[in-house]
Parts: C-alpha cells; sequence; structure tokens
C-alpha cells in the first residue's frame, strides 16, 4: 500500500520519508477530497493486480495533470517591494498540496547596508534555493543572517539553502525544530510530494533573544511572544517601519492552531496591536496572507481566535461529543474565509480536549 | 438462515423510510473493504448478517490525529439492541470495544487510534440474533497503534492512573447525558518495550444499582478515554466502576 501510495504522490522520496505522524505534527491529515479519494483506491490489499492496474491508471493521470501545474517545480517567487529595501514572497492562502508545493507561507528579506538579513525560508529546499536566486536578481549583497520566526514547518525548511550562512531563532523554536523538525519534514513530503525531493531540517546555528538586534548595519527590534506556538519572534525593522508578525497574524485565511495557546496568542496580538499604533509603524507583514498598513488582520485574526476557543468551551459545557463538535456550522462571518471548514475541524482535534477537561472537571 | 432473514428484511423494509430500506442489504459490504468476510467470520460467526443504516457510526472521513479519532455510534433507532461490537477491519488489532446497552439507550461516544485508513465499524445484535452492521471509512496517515502514548513519555498517569472525572447533563437539549474520562495510557504493546496495558472493563449503574450500560474496552481505544453516553433520562446519581488488565480498579459517583 505504501508503494502505491508513493506512486500516487510521484515521488520515491516521499515513500522514504514516509513514516510515522506524530499527533503533534503541526499539519494533519486534510488534502481534501481527491485525497481522499486516492487513499480508497490503495487500500485494497488482497486484491494486488486490479489494485496496482487502478493505482497505475491513477498516477498516470496525477502525472499528467502534474505535467500542467507542477513539473519544473518551479515557485515562480517574484520579490516584492513592500517597503524601501524591504521585500516579500507572498504565498497562496491555501493548504500544502502538491500542486503549490507548499508555497503558502509569507517569506521575506530586507537589504541591508552590509548584507541581507532573511526571515523565514519557505517549506522545502527548493523553495529556499528559489528564495536565494530571487533575492540575489534584487542585490549582489551577500546574505547575513537568516531568522526563523517560529518551528512550523512552512517557515524553516528552507533552511538548507541557507547552510553557509548564520540561522538564528529564539530558544525556545530552536527546541521545537530539534524535537518536532523531522517529523514535520515528513509530513510535508506526504503533502506536497516531489517538491519535497531532498530537503532536509537544518537546525538554526544561533540563539536570539528579545530586544535589539543589530546585523549588518541594520537595527532590529525583537519582541519575543508565544501564543501560535511556544515561542513566535515578531521583528520591528525600525528602519522601514515593516513589522514582522509571523504566524501571530493571519490575514484572509483562517488561522492554524496546532501548537496554540489561544489565551496567549490573543495576549501576543494586543501586544502587536500596540506596535501598529507606534509613530514610526508603516506595515504589517502576517505569516500569511496579504501585507497590510493597519491592523485589519490582527482583528481579523482575533475575531477567529474569540470565536474558536468561546466555541469550544460552550461545546464542551452543553455536552457535545467531539463529533457533533465537528459538524457543526461555521458562523457567516467566518464561512466564507479561505480554508475556514478545514481549519476549524483540526482546531477541534487540537482544541476541544482540553475545553472538554476542563468542562468534565478535570484537573489540567 | 438465508430464507427467514430475507422475510425479516423485507418486513422490516416495510416499516422504514423508503431511502433508509432501499440501503438495507444482506450481502456485498456496502464499505467493499476486501476484509469484510473475514471480519465477518472473527466477530459475527454463524449468525445471520444485515447491512442496516439505523446503525450508525459517525467519524471524520479525514482522521487529524490518528491517535483520537472521533466514533459516535448511535443504534437507537434499532429497537432491542443487546449488544454493539466496534471494529476496524485493517487495524492491527481489530476489535475496539464491545458494550451491552442493557438499560440505556445504544448509544455511545469515544476516540480510537487507528494505523492506517480503515472502515469503522459498528455491528449491533438484537434479541432475535441479527447483527444489523453499519459503518463508514476512516481515512488517516498512520501511526495511531504504533506511536507511543503521550502519557509514556511524561510518566504523568503513574500518579493518576484511573483518575475519573465526569458530568451529568440534566437540561437542555442533552438532557439525560453523561461524560466521561479516565486517565489511563491505554498502551497497545505494539511499542518496543511497552506491554500492553489497557481498560478493560466499565460499568454504569444508575444510584438503585441497576446497570444501565456494561463496555468492553480493548488497546486501540484512546489514551485518557472519554465517554459520551445518553442515559436518556436525567435520573439521579451514576456509578461509574471498572478495571484495567492489571487489575487496576476504579470506582466513581457523577451526581446528578
Amino acid at each position: 500500500m505504501k508503494r502505491l501510495i508513493g506512486w500516487l504522490l510521484g515521488t520515491g522520496a516521499s515513500l522514504r520519508r514516509r513514516g510515522r505522524l506524530l499527533s503533534t505534527n503541526g499539519v494533519g491529515a486534510g488534502a481534501g477530497a481527491g485525497f481522499e479519494f486516492k487513499f480508497k483506491f490503495t487500500l485494497t490489499p488482497f486484491a494486488p493486480s486490479s489494485a496496482q492496474r487502478v493505482s497505475k491508471c491513477l498516477a498516470l493521470f496525477a502525472l499528467s495533470l502534474g505535467t500542467a501545474h507542477a513539473a519544473d517545480f518551479d515557485y515562480r517567487l517574484t520579490a516584492r517591494p513592500i517597503a524601501e529595501n524591504v521585500y516579500a514572497f507572498i504565498g497562496k492562502t491555501e493548504d500544502f498540496d502538491t500542486v503549490n508545493g507548499g508555497n503558502i507561507v509569507n517569506t521575506a528579506f530586507i537589504v541591508a547596508a552590509q548584507g541581507v538579513i532573511v526571515i523565514d525560508s519557505g517549506p522545502s529546499l527548493r523553495y529556499g534555493q528559489q528564495m536565494r536566486r530571487a533575492i540575489a536578481a534584487i542585490t549582489a549583497k551577500p546574505v547575513a543572517l537568516v531568522i526563523n520566526t517560529h518551528h512550523h514547518p512552512d517557515h524553516f525548511l528552507g533552511n538548507q539553502a541557507f547552510a553557509d550562512v548564520p540561522i538564528a531563532a529564539l530558544a525556545e523554536t530552536r527546541n521545537g525544530i530539534a524535537a518536532d523538525g523531522n517529523a514535520f519534514a515528513e509530513n510535508l513530503f506526504r503533502m506536497s510530494g516531489d517538491w519535497m525531493k531532498g530537503t532536509e531540517v537544518q537546525a538554526p546555528t544561533q540563539t536570539l533573544s528579545a530586544g535589539r538586534l543589530d546585523v549588518a548595519g541594520r537595527r532590529l527590534r525583537l519582541v519575543a511572544l508565544d501564543g501560535h506556538t511556544g515561542a513566535d519572534l515578531v521583528i520591528v525593522d525600525e528602519t522601514s517601519g515593516v513589522v514582522f508578525a509571523g504566524d501571530l497574524v493571519f490575514n484572509g485565511r483562517a488561522p492554524t492552531t496546532p501548537h496554540a495557546d489561544v489565551a496567549h496568542w490573543l495576549k501576543a496580538l494586543d501586544q502587536l496591536d500596540a506596535l501598529t499604533r507606534e509613530a514610526g509603524f508603516k506595515l504589517l507583514l502576517p505569516g500569511h496572507g496579504a501585507p497590510t498598513g493597519d491592523a485589519a488582520p490582527i482583528r481579523q485574526t482575533r475575531a477567529w481566535l474569540s470565536w474558536l476557543s468561546a466555541a469550544m468551551r460552550d461545546a464542551a459545557k452543553a455536552g457535545l461529543d467531539m463529533n457533533e463538535v465537528l459538524a457543526r456550522p461555521l458562523p457567516p462571518e467566518f464561512a466564507s474565509l479561505p480554508v475556514a471548514a478545514s481549519e476549524y475541524r483540526r482546531s477541534v482535534g487540537h482544541l476541544f480536549p482540553a475545553a472538554e477537561q476542563e468542562a468534565l472537571g478535570a484537573k489540567p | 438462515m438465508k430464507y427467514p432473514l430475507t422475510i425479516a428484511a423485507i418486513a422490516l423494509a416495510a416499516l422504514m423510510p423508503p431511502a433508509e430500506a432501499a440501503a438495507l442489504r444482506e450481502s456485498g459490504d456496502p464499505l467493499a473493504s476486501a476484509r469484510w468476510s473475514e471480519m465477518q467470520k472473527a466477530f459475527l460467526a454463524g449468525a445471520p448478517v444485515l447491512f442496516d443504516p439505523r446503525v450508525k457510526v459517525i467519524a471524520p472521513s479525514t482522521a487529524e490525529n490518528p491517535m483520537q479519532v472521533p466514533v459516535t455510534v448511535d443504534a437507537t433507532a434499532l429497537p432491542g439492541v443487546v449488544e454493539v461490537v466496534v471494529f476496524a477491519d485493517f487495524n492491527p488489532i481489530i476489535q475496539v470495544l464491545r458494550f451491552f446497552p442493557e438499560s440505556a439507550p445504544a448509544f455511545l461516544g469515544f476516540r480510537v487510534k487507528l494505523q492506517q485508513s480503515t472502515p469503522v465499524r459498528a455491528a449491533a445484535r438484537t434479541a432475535d440474533g441479527v447483527w444489523h452492521v453499519g459503518g463508514t471509512w476512516v481515512n488517516t496517515v498512520g501511526g495511531g497503534c504504533t506511536a507511543p502514548s503521550a502519557a509514556g513519555g511524561s510518566k504523568e498517569w503513574q500518579q493518576r492512573l484511573n483518575e475519573v472525572s465526569g458530568r451529568q447533563w440534566s437540561e437542555g437539549p442533552n438532557a439525560g447525558r453523561v461524560r466521561l474520562r479516565i486517565v489511563h495510557p491505554m498502551d497497545t504493546g505494539l511499542v518496543a518495550g511497552t506491554p500492553a496495558f489497557f481498560l478493560e472493563e466499565i460499568n454504569f449503574a444508575d444510584a438503585a444499582g441497576q446497570r444501565l450500560m456494561r463496555v468492553q474496552t480493548y488497546e486501540p481505544v484512546s489514551e485518557n478515554p472519554v465517554f459520551t453516553l445518553n442515559r436518556g433520562v436525567a435520573d439521579g446519581a451514576l456509578e461509574a466502576s471498572g478495571r484495567d488488565n492489571n487489575g487496576n480498579a476504579f470506582k466513581t459517583r457523577i451526581a446528578q
């Protein structure tokens, strides 16, 4: 069966990398209806000949689809100027799949006086390499530092392309990458297929802490928050007025919650909100979705999280079983948000057990 | 047995809504699982079988977390259920649990560990000896049974083993509902160096000592299991008691 799945994803690498999936994975199953369809056909181990025939057909079909979209594995990254000497690569507001190759994330770079500061490195080795080429097309200056805002795979799996330069993150982010990095990578091989070819975890080599950071002739302010994960780094570039919010802020896409502490996250959003009220503030770059000159995406993220945690609490208090919580419709204000339905279902898995425990009077 | 069942099936169908009646069938697994005939031999041997839409198995079509896949079995539309066996065709340990509704409705919610994509089925035996089978496919990426339990890493369960928390709802849309959580690692024995260690039996009784439901649980039930029952009516305190395969017992009273 594993072999058949490997064919369907069009990759031997995903097959080798496909190991056990830990419950802590940042992104769970959920590639959508097409994915389910494939699985049903692969699960007929006692009729190998017909199963293989069907699977070969499907594999050919998948390949022909692949040629149209992704055969060159080119993310077509275009550096978008968002402020003077500050550029971003804006990803799609989708979930990981074999068409987008995991380009669902925002990464960025600052062209400083003596070099380039890279903020997050994307979901794969290929992304990191292509990002580095796109940076080189803008400036001849060398990359001075790569910063990973947090330990989710779409933000650090491109590190390999920057293995020759210092890579820095908060201590807790470094721990998270060391503990979960391989499991994350395995999961992305499964979801994004051959786009991931050759990707290995390149852990950060330096530890950052909150406060001022002078790098390549640029003064950055590092704000260490948490809530989306155990450590979420916000970077304020005082020269340009850009606030790099990481995944504490989602714009036009439902937030993900696999390692979320919603109460902490809401507090972090208050602090981010304060940063956007500072005199020098010009632009907010969310981890996912378009940059904005205001705090609207902060409000949007807060609205989703507040509703979500209240919904979990109320459902647990009302005595609902997890399947009944999953079946609840989304309120109209969120129903049209991209990937809202799938993120809601995931979040029930992440957040409902704790709400349930509280409602049942269990110790945390 | 074939002929009388056919008559029984026709009689049943006449009493059911047309869509459900059309879904009743005596052969041909609606989930098209290659293991169905083995499942039938293992769990329903020798008894008549009817695929019956009144036995509802609710689970997500894609499991976010293979260690905690929510499953709700609702056979309350089927009168006279004496036993329900829940199994997953492609799990390394196939049998999930059995429950005997006795004086409670044939409804149970719980969570399971699934190792790979599989049908999850409930077979409900009625007093006439017929197994009424329902089920659904759950797609999952694996690791549910051979990944270590989270508690295995923390060891916290050693101090809190069999700690029970629970609640009854006496008003609102879920009046008569009981939910219960038990601290237990539910080790499958499939993780190297960790022997099977799991709850085997849970009994629910009312304040007068009359049993509402008996549940036999097996290794695939998730760590720190949570159960949802419907008593139908809110009727005083409830006593839950049980034990694991190492003889550790628990007994707790859940107030009205």
